[in-house]
């Protein structure tokens, strides 16, 4: 099984879906329309792709990309033939919600809220979105490109001692 | 043969001073209870990163920290009388360790060892409690990232020092309840 012959599988499930196709350093790596993000993941892991060990989600801001602020990275493997698979979904920022992978991998679970936790990124149908590592309290989600990275409770560096 | 007077023999305590005699020996009870705590501090090592692996080593023979009397290292905080926290303390730790730290007995000293827990070290960060007098109070600080064991033993040494020299009543004093006060505790 090689990179053609799962992107020629994709294009002809997605059609119009299949957004973009790229392979960085060997990785195929396709972006497909958020709506159909569920129906993608169970296609590469039921259909003859087979990739049956979904390794990670994360998210992306890309806060240059109007209305494509926020994207969804999904990294998939086939155990068997050693291939691997990227699917990116892209959304905008002031509505970051895409449907959930739990209902395809169970382990998806803990990764989504990971994501949601940094990213703010809503997982439709997930059955238990909330913050996984950072304080129940904080009202932020800090890997968006929008906050300063030091802490605002800080009072004991200022510019007079650090020349900023 | 090393000719050495009992008097320098690290393994014998100094008496504190007072009025000697024949069959008796007078001094304060702050000095008495602050020799006997001084050399039996029950340290809880709350060891959450790099600076934990120091304190390992300074546990270790080679630095043998049971030479000043804290070999019986208490993981429980009812026992303990030191709380060495060593390491970064993330935001979400910080109600854990304010929670251990009002579990220990009276009297009860705080050392905060590394940069981390001093003042958050190089993690000025969103997620990183910017040094664990935040939250609790803390006697000694010792610096470093991480500190040498000799650093946590010098540490250690300060800390005995104030223990021998906290009056009995102390911790019963208002400035003290004042400063507990100031962090929210009891
Ligand atoms: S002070 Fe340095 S060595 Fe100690 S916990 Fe922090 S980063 Fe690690």
């Amino acid at each position: 099984m090689t990179n053609e012959f799962v992107a020629e599988n994709l294009q002809a499930f997605l059609g119009d879906a299949l957004l973009h196709i790229e392979e960085p350093h060997g990785l195929l790596t396709i972006v497909v329309h958020r709506s159909r993000i569920t129906d993608v993941l169970k296609h590469l892991k039921n259909s003859e792709l087979n990739f049956i060990f979904l390794t990670d989600i994360t998210g992306v801001h890309y806060p240059n990309y109007p209305q494509n602020e926020l994207c969804a990275v999904y990294h998939l493997h086939n155990l068997e033939k050693n291939i691997r698979i990227r699917v990116k979904a892209f959304m905008p920022i002031e509505n970051p919600t895409i449907d959930t992978a739990t209902t395809v991998f169970r382990t998806a679970n803990w990764m989504e809220r990971e994501t949601f936790d940094f990213f703010g990124i809503v997982f439709k149908g997930h059955p238990n979105l909330v913050r996984i590592l950072n304080i129940d309290e904080m009202d932020y989600f800090p890997m968006r490109k929008e906050y300063p990275l030091e802490d605002g409770t800080r009072t004991d560096k200022d510019d007079s001692m650090f020349g900023r | 043969m090393i000719d050495m007077e009992v008097k320098d023999k690290p393994t014998i305590v100094q008496a504190p001073e007072g009025e000697k005699g024949e069959g008796f020996f007078l001094t304060s009870m702050s000095a008495a209870v602050g020799l006997a705590r001084k050399n039996s501090l029950w340290p809880l090592p709350f060891a959450t990163s790099c600076c934990g692996i120091e304190f390992m080593a300074t546990m270790g023979s080679h630095y043998d920290f049971a030479r000043f009397g804290a070999e019986r290292v208490s993981f429980s905080a009812r026992q303990a009388d030191l709380l060495m926290v060593m390491g970064t303390i993330a935001k979400k730790m910080a109600p854990v360790l304010k929670q251990v730290y009002t579990q220990m007995a009276e009297p009860r000293w705080v050392m905060a060892v590394g940069a981390c827990a001093s003042s958050g070290g190089i993690f000025d960060t969103y997620s990183v409690l910017q040094g664990i007098d935040k939250v609790i109070p803390v006697d000694v600080y010792v610096p470093g990232c991480p500190p040498r064991p000799e650093q946590i033993i010098d540490g250690l040494m300060k800390i005995q020092e104030l223990v021998a020299n906290e009056s009995i009543r102390r911790r019963y004093s208002p400035e003290y309840k004042e400063l507990l006060a100031s962090y929210g505790i009891e």
